[in-house]
């Protein structure tokens, strides 16, 4: 197969196949990854699941895994990156997932509004350290907040089909019962598996009562709370009292991960804790401020941020970068931006998007920067 | 030939305020196309890559009627439009970086290869970087006359030049394996300049390459049409000519009909943005059609927007091309455009006159366009 799709290739070079096959049909492809997008549902305020089937390349996802997937917004590609929220699956060739609509999020309120079944999406395969080990902890706390959800509950719901036998706690921190995705897989959980405890937080509710989501679903907000309502030391005592032998996973928002983190610091069990952080890239207020750490990642170099072009901050730290023409023109010097934010010093325009080409002569960097030389 | 900025009291000549003026008005024009470009881009270069990709197979698969002539021919001539619109409208335009704001992985100008000999990242250094940043200056830009012609009365006369229509006709026939070995630049090989690995790495990318392109167009193609073999190998021999001349022929037009200026390096030392501006209007010449010409000469027919705003996708240059047109005249410059004939005309009358020596065929006045400098820190580099 492989041998036949390479003599073809060469029938079709410079290009691959799959540029010629993509214009019969984007899900025809022998290399490249895509899925198309077989049913949406927003019967969750603020949010969009969708179920992707993805081309036959795909090779399943472990729980807590992300995967990336680019749609075309006003005709330029973006990526994003999330992680499936159904249990591990082996080869299955589906997954689903849940977009929150965020404020300014460009891809996330895209596929919210105009995400329809058929729609062809890039995909890349599902990657990442934040996941279950194969051999499943005894006692498990998961923990998430907002749109964190999403790979603990991945987690939580493979452990529950596997039927794990140990204890196994989510504490989910939302602003409100309503914005909870995926309610009915949780509830049911609750219900199926005594040894499963599910206890949402709303700690931004006036009033803070604990809501019964489902009263015949004993796991879901049992407890009332007490104390702030926001996680600390006292919470994690009631939930999960055995915390000190369990493997957490915790996966929401800087705040509550600072917050886990202060408490497991403490109790000398920063071991046990696996974290994903949840981060939304937002474009900076001032783009012209000088701050930050330059770190040009292939070489291993890091500098102070000047303020100056990339093209001259790499010089001026030793590197020897490809160049031409210095203004933007020739595109010698792109090169590819990993993380951060860079200023378009010609147009003024500032992008964030992580592993994106840039102009390393026409671009300076926002506070810190990652670039691939 | 009448020297086009002549004006009542003698040439030509801009202020460092009207030429920035005019630099800040090229700006504004760039901004606006930057900030309007989207989904109609995108559509626009993929209808093109689909309409490439039918060609190419359309070529492909006519060449097995390829021993009933009309067939052979109409084989010939699909293929050819393909490798035209390959070269011209996408790789070129491509490689310039001009669709690299749709993110699209396959169509970024770092990655993107062309169905040409000439490796991709070759060409972008000699024609994206020195033919485009030096444009028209002396002994920088290494397209006037791609050294093997003398193009410019400014280069020196020898006895060999006599056999330019020669040269030129052979370069013409050749056109994709002279882009191949341009950025080997020979004379800085023989005089020392270039060191032997830069050369082999060189080599071997144009090894790599060019074999990738010779064993599909002239064997396995022609192979898979069996008893075909050499109907085929024919066809494809052909097609690829006449992307050569055809390329070879848009290119001409670009900077060497008459009325263009060159430039030498003393006069554009440290240029400001608006004189890099002035430069490239000055050193470019354009090309009238119609639509579909457009599209087939890559919208190089526009070289003088090209020039300007390399990095804008091509397609923009034609609605552009007005204002820049206006600005031009606003400021007495000369928009240099013509037909096909014309321009192409002039291309080969100067390619037979530079053959020989200027005391035997006089000298052109040379255009000129008297820019005046004030001398300040380059701002060029933006
Ligand atoms: S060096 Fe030419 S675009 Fe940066």
């Amino acid at each position: 197969m492989v041998d036949l799709i390479n003599l073809v290739q060469t029938l079709t070079s410079p290009h691959s196949l799959d540029r010629y096959l993509e214009l019969v049909r984007p899900t025809l492809t022998v290399r490249d990854m895509r899925a198309e997008i077989t049913h949406t549902d927003r019967s969750v305020p603020g949010s969009v699941t969708l179920t992707l089937r993805p081309t036959r390349q795909w090779k399943g996802h472990t729980a807590g895994q992300y995967v990336q997937i680019g749609v075309v917004i006003d005709g330029v590609r973006h990526a994003r990156c999330y992680s499936p929220v159904d249990p591990e699956n082996g080869r299955d060739r589906r997954i689903q997932l849940t977009v929150k609509a965020h404020p300014g999020g460009l891809v996330s309120q895209f596929l919210y509004r105009d995400a329809t079944p058929g729609m062809v999406v890039d995909l890349t395969p599902a990657d990442g350290v934040f996941r279950l080990p194969g051999q499943r902890p005894e006692r498990v706390l998961l923990i998430s907040g907002g749109s964190g959800i999403t790979p603990v509950l991945s987690m939580l719901r493979t452990l529950a089909d596997e039927g794990h036998r140990g204890e196994v706690v989510f504490l989910h921190y939302a602003k409100s019962a309503e914005v909870v995705p995926h309610r009915i897989e949780l509830d049911a959980i609750a219900r199926r598996h005594q040894n499963f405890r599910i206890e949402l937080r709303h700690p931004w509710r006036s009033g803070r009562a604990a809501t019964r989501v489902d009263p015949g679903a004993p796991g879901v907000d049992l407890a009332p709370e007490q104390g702030s309502g926001y996680f600390d030391y006292d919470e994690l005592e009631r939930v999960a009292p055995w915390f000190a032998e369990a493997q957490t996973y915790v996966c929401g928002p800087r705040s509550l991960m600072n917050a886990v983190r202060k408490v497991y610091e403490a109790e000398q069990l920063d071991d046990r804790l696996h974290t994903e952080e949840f981060t939304l890239s937002v474009a900076p207020i001032d783009a012209t401020e000088t701050y930050g750490t330059v770190n040009f990642s292939a070489s291993g170099v890091s500098a102070d941020n000047t303020g100056a072009t990339l093209l001259e901050q790499a010089e001026s730290a030793g590197l020897t970068p490809e160049y031409g023409c210095r203004m933007g023109i020739c595109f010698s010097c792109t090169a590819v931006r990993r993380t951060g934010c860079t200023r378009n010093v010609r147009t003024g325009e500032s992008d964030s998007d992580p592993d994106q080409p840039i102009q390393l002569c026409i671009s300076a960097p926002v506070g810190d920067v990652e670039i691939d030389i | 030939m009448t020297i086009l900025t002549e004006t009542e009291d003698g040439p030509l000549v801009l202020s460092p305020e009207q030429i920035e003026e005019l630099g800040r008005e090229l700006d504004e024009l760039r901004a606006a196309i930057v900030a309007d470009l989207g989904e109609r881009d995108r559509e626009y270069l993929y209808s093109i890559i689909k309409a490439q990709r039918g060609f190419e197979i359309a070529g492909r698969g006519l060449m097995y009627l390829g021993f009933l002539p009309p067939f052979w021919l109409a084989a010939v001539a699909a293929l050819s439009v393909s490798k035209i619109l390959d070269n011209m409208e996408i790789g070129h335009n491509v490689m310039h970086g001009q669709y690299d704001w749709m993110r699209e992985p396959g169509l970024n100008s770092r990655v993107f290869e062309w169905d040409n000999v000439c490796p991709a990242d070759q060409w972008k250094h000699s024609h994206n970087y020195l033919h485009h940043t030096y444009t028209n200056i002396h002994n920088k830009d290494r397209d006037i006359g791609y050294f093997v012609l003398r193009m410019d009365e400014g280069q020196s006369w020898n006895v060999l030049r006599l056999g330019q229509p020669l040269y030129a006709f052979v370069l013409m026939m050749l056109f994709e394996w002279g882009v191949m070995g341009h950025d080997l630049e020979i004379e800085n090989i023989l005089s020392g300049e270039k060191k032997w690995p830069e050369v082999k790495q060189l080599i071997l990318g144009q090894w790599r390459k060019a074999s990738r392109q010779v064993l599909k167009d002239y064997l396995v193609f022609p192979v898979l049409t069996g008893p075909l073999f050499f109907h085929t190998l024919a066809g494809n021999v052909t097609a690829n000519l006449v992307r050569n001349v055809w390329a070879f022929a848009i290119i001409f037009c670009g900077h060497f009909p008459t009325g263009v200026q060159t430039f030498t390096e003393e006069e554009t030392a440290d240029e400001t943005r608006g004189e890099w501006y002035i430069r490239q209007m000055l050193g470019s010449a354009n090309i009238t059609g119609s639509k579909l010409f457009h599209i087939m000469s890559g919208n190089l027919s526009h070289q003088i927007e090209h020039h300007l705003f390399p990095d804008l996708p091509a397609s923009r240059y034609p609605e552009i091309a007005p204002t820049v047109r206006a600005l031009c005249e606003k400021y007495g410059l000369p928009y240099n455009t013509g037909s096909l004939g014309k321009q192409i005309g002039s291309v080969w009358k100067k390619i037979f006159k530079l053959a020989l020596p200027s005391r035997m065929v006089g000298s052109e006045p040379s255009p000129g366009v008297i820019v005046m400098r004030q001398r300040k820190a380059s701002e060029v580099g933006v």
